[in-house]
């Protein structure tokens, strides 16, 4: 035994101390001729591209399920409803060839598109069609369905013979093909039970694989009806926001989105930068229900005490364009342009409304931001600071994601929080319906019957020109109310390799990839 | 056979008071995992609907026995946030923190205990003292820093490897190791002068000891008493240490997975919480409490080797 022991110990020793020095001495030998094996691998030989992301998409892959704007922005390229948006904002047709709608608006008819497929092959039918649109419009079952609350005044969906089905609306509805033109509504096979995990659409790439916290694969969809993907594969490489630069510069990265200026400015001498718009409201929202916000002059008071430019040039170097209402600029004709200037900083008139609110000497705040978004972070810290001057000490409070979803935006329990705000469908009412008195969304608590009534007149109105109006209406009311501080929609940046072109910005929050090609 | 018993029982009641207690943690920290799924577009109505769904809406003591009920029948349940079993989801990642610990542990077993021996030989000697300022000073480095040091030096300067790019075993054996190298050295380092110091240390104080002169004035070689005599007993402390030290690289892959974007066990780890993703979350931590329990347990089995006079039983 003692023996035996002693020699297991002994060899073992060896061993340990032989691989030690064959592991330094290895090391060093090899170095060299690493160095020159591993270069940046070419991805433009294949065809493919990397696209990193920031966030996994922690979703169901199922469109009519999946809520994330981060999973929106990728299944984009995989499904597509009856229409779709183009990258100009006009709602173009899709799965369905052509359409029609009836003089009440009530009525929609839609043709389906010829020999359009799915990924698995099978061909398109009205019974597809049928089943999708009454999924998504929560009409068969009572699963958490996305597009229920937008899909709400459907009263019928129906197919009147192989090549046509007929949707009919309750009430006239001016928005409902744009209601209709997201990932949330999009045409998928009837009798398919995996797509949640698997999923099958009509986009031009068709799903490849996914493992949590590593990747996401798609391919070219070779049966597509239109122009088609460019690409043969893309590989969603997700990647931690701490890591995102290292993974740029040593070209594991062919493109990437939603960049921070302290990115950009690490990695723009070896990427083009593309720019455009988020197509969110960033704000200091304010709870209009509790003390002192309760008070119209209070917060008037905070926007005249904010210098908004500044704000734009030390969080993101000048790269965001101001808003002043709940509208950003990409949705041209809802915008108005003139609330941007609303309120310019002035801070004798901040002081002076203080005084007659009762807070001559200012007073406390909280301001609630989601620690996951930097540029909202280091926006409430320059507020904070902007808001001493007239007396008003505001103190940060960094609270994570899902701590922010519960209790600033379920609960309400908040003074005042930055974020930014979009909207899932290409409408202007995606934008202002949340704001209105007693809507589920209304974390702000903003309440003016002046503003409901207007919502509730803007609805039901067929004609397009008087729409557009009452919806201006309502932006101007936000910003004279001062629902909240406005500020900037802020540059979407991309770094996109130097040996591709073709990326297109869409005024809705999706990365187009089928556009994409190697120059 | 009694001691076996023993362990087991402790093994069963450490993975249940830790999955109670994991269990719980969660339902007094904020965050609903179906408000994070719908995000800042969802109504109320649509929350209760998923709540009902992911079976939220259920007591929570009724929740953890359903949990442990399919657990223990092999069940680990579907993630909230991937709509996938968590058993698939883990089964790829697991051999990826293991490879990644396992090269880790290594590196430290075949650098420190000679390192250590060798310090603790020559202890005193100019040799010595330089290795130790030098130990001291790694021993100071976080893992995290030392993993961002290599990334710019070793995968940006000189390009051994194409950081965020990993390389999966399916794809490669021979890349995926080259990836890991790296990473696994980043956790190793401190470790490794840790491990050495302490080893050192003790062989110091062993060679000190009665029995040692004893040895060497019947004649035998230095050598032989120290690699037969001294080692034994200088090793006692740092087979525990080590055996600690397992947990802590675990522990220590949840960091270095993020600074080198391997999708292992502890980035999944970290989303999940993140997304108050529980079964994914309750899965990783229970295969944690297991892995500690278990090393402990191979550790009292180690020490009867090393020294007889130490019964198990």
């Amino acid at each position: 035994m003692h023996k035996s022991l002693r020699n297991l110990i002994l060899v073992t020793l060896i061993l340990a101390m032989v691989l030690s020095l064959a592991a330094c001495g290895g090391e060093k030998a090899a170095e060299p001729d690493n160095s020159t094996e591993v270069e940046t691998p070419s991805r433009a030989a294949t065809n493919e591209v990397n696209v990193g992301i920031a966030q996994d998409l922690e979703d169901s892959l199922d469109p009519h399920l999946a809520q994330a704007a981060g999973t929106r922005e990728v299944l984009f390229n995989i499904f597509e409803g009856l229409v779709k948006p183009d990258s100009e904002g006009n709602i173009i047709p899709a799965v369905a060839a052509d359409y029609s709608v009836s003089e009440d608006g009530k009525v929609y008819t839609f043709t389906l598109r010829d020999g359009i497929t799915f990924h698995n092959g099978d061909a398109v039918t009205v019974d597809d069609v049928v089943y999708s649109v009454s999924r998504a419009a929560g009409m068969l079952d009572d699963g958490a369905y996305m597009a229920k609350d937008t899909l709400k005044g459907v009263v019928s969906v129906e197919a009147t013979d192989d090549k046509t089905v007929v949707i009919t609306l309750a009430d006239t509805n001016t928005e409902f093909l744009a209601c209709l033109a997201t990932t949330n509504v999009a045409i998928i096979p009837e009798d398919y039970a995996d797509q949640a995990t698997n999923p099958v659409g009509t986009g031009p790439f068709k799903y490849v694989s996914r493992s949590p916290q590593e990747n996401f694969v798609m391919e070219k969809y070779d049966g597509y009806w239109g122009e088609g993907a460019k690409l043969d594969k893309v590989t969603y490489l997700i990647t931690n926001a701490d890591s995102l630069v290292m993974s740029l510069k040593s070209g594991a990265i062919d493109i990437c989105a939603h960049l921070t200026a302290d990115q950009v400015r690490s990695v723009e001498d070896q990427y083009n930068i593309e720019k455009d718009t988020m197509k969110l409201v960033q704000a200091l929202y304010l709870n209009n229900a509790v003390a002192p916000f309760d008070d119209v002059r209070v917060r008037q008071a905070l926007c005249y005490a904010v210098n908004v430019d500044e704000i734009i040039d030390l969080v993101v170097d000048g790269n965001g364009v101001r808003v002043g209402s709940s509208m950003f600029p990409a949705f041209q004709k809802y915008f108005v342009e003139e609330l941007s200037d609303y309120y310019t900083q002035d801070i004798e008139k901040a002081k002076e409304l203080l005084t007659e609110a009762g807070y001559p000497d200012g007073f406390s705040m909280t301001i609630t931001v989601p620690s996951v978004y930097p540029q909202h972070v280091q926006t409430g810290e320059v507020i904070a600071e902007q808001l001493k001057a007239v007396g008003i000490t505001a103190e940060i409070q960094q609270v994570e994601w899902g701590t922010w979803l519960e209790q600033v935006y379920s609960n309400r329990d908040f003074q005042s929080t930055v974020v930014g705000f979009d909207t899932s469908t290409m409408t202007a009412r995606g934008m202002l319906e949340r704001w209105t008195n007693d809507h589920a969304k209304n974390m702000i608590n903003f309440n003016s019957p002046e503003y409901d009534e207007l919502f509730r007149q803007a609805i039901v109105c067929t004609d397009d020109a008087e729409q557009t109006e009452l919806y201006r209406q309502m932006e101007t009311i936000l910003a004279e109310q001062a629902a909240n501080v406005y500020i900037q929609d802020l540059y979407d940046m991309v770094a996109v390799n130097p040996a591709l072109d073709g990326l297109t910005f869409y005024p809705v929050y999706v990365l187009d990839l089928s556009t994409v090609y190697y120059k | 056979m009694k001691y076996f018993t023993k362990k087991f029982v402790t093994l069963i009641i450490t993975l249940f008071v830790v999955s109670l207690l994991a269990f719980l943690a969660f339902q007094v920290i904020s965050g609903d995992p179906a408000a994070i799924k719908l995000g800042t577009n969802a109504t109320p109505e649509q929350l209760a609907a998923l709540r009902h769904e992911m079976g939220l809406d259920r007591p929570i003591l009724v929740q953890y026995f359903d949990w442990l009920k399919n657990f223990l029948f092999g069940d680990m349940g579907t993630s909230y946030s991937y709509s996938m079993s968590v058993k698939s989801m883990l089964a790829p990642k697991l051999p990826i923190t293991i490879t990644l610990t396992l090269m880790a542990f290594l590196m430290i077993v075949v650098v420190a205990i000679p390192l250590g021996i060798w310090q603790g030989k020559h202890a005193g000697e100019p040799a010595d003292v330089a290795a130790g300022m030098v130990g001291q000073v790694v021993m100071s480095f976080p893992p995290f820093f030392l993993g961002m040091i290599f990334t710019l030096v070793f995968g940006l300067i000189f390009k051994l490897f194409v950081q965020g790019q990993f390389v999966n075993y399916t794809e490669s054996v021979s890349g995926f190791l080259q990836y890991l190298f790296f990473p696994a050295l980043a956790i190793a380092l401190p470790k490794i002068a840790m491990t050495a110091k302490m080893l050192r240390s003790s062989v110091v104080q062993e060679l000190r000891k009665d029995y040692v002169r004893t040895a060497l004035s019947r004649g035998r070689k230095f050598s032989s008493v120290l690699f037969v005599h001294v080692l034994r007993n200088a090793l006692i402390p740092v087979v525990t240490f080590l055996a600690m030290t397992i947990a802590d690289i675990a522990a220590g892959s949840i960091i270095i997975e993020q600074v080198f974007s391997i999708p292992g066990i502890g980035r999944l780890l970290l989303a999940s919480i993140l997304n108050r993703d529980f079964p994914v979350v309750l899965a990783i931590v229970v295969m944690l409490a297991f892995l500690v329990v278990f090393v402990n347990f191979l550790v009292d089995v180690l020490y009867q080797f090393i020294d007889p006079r130490i019964k198990v039983s």
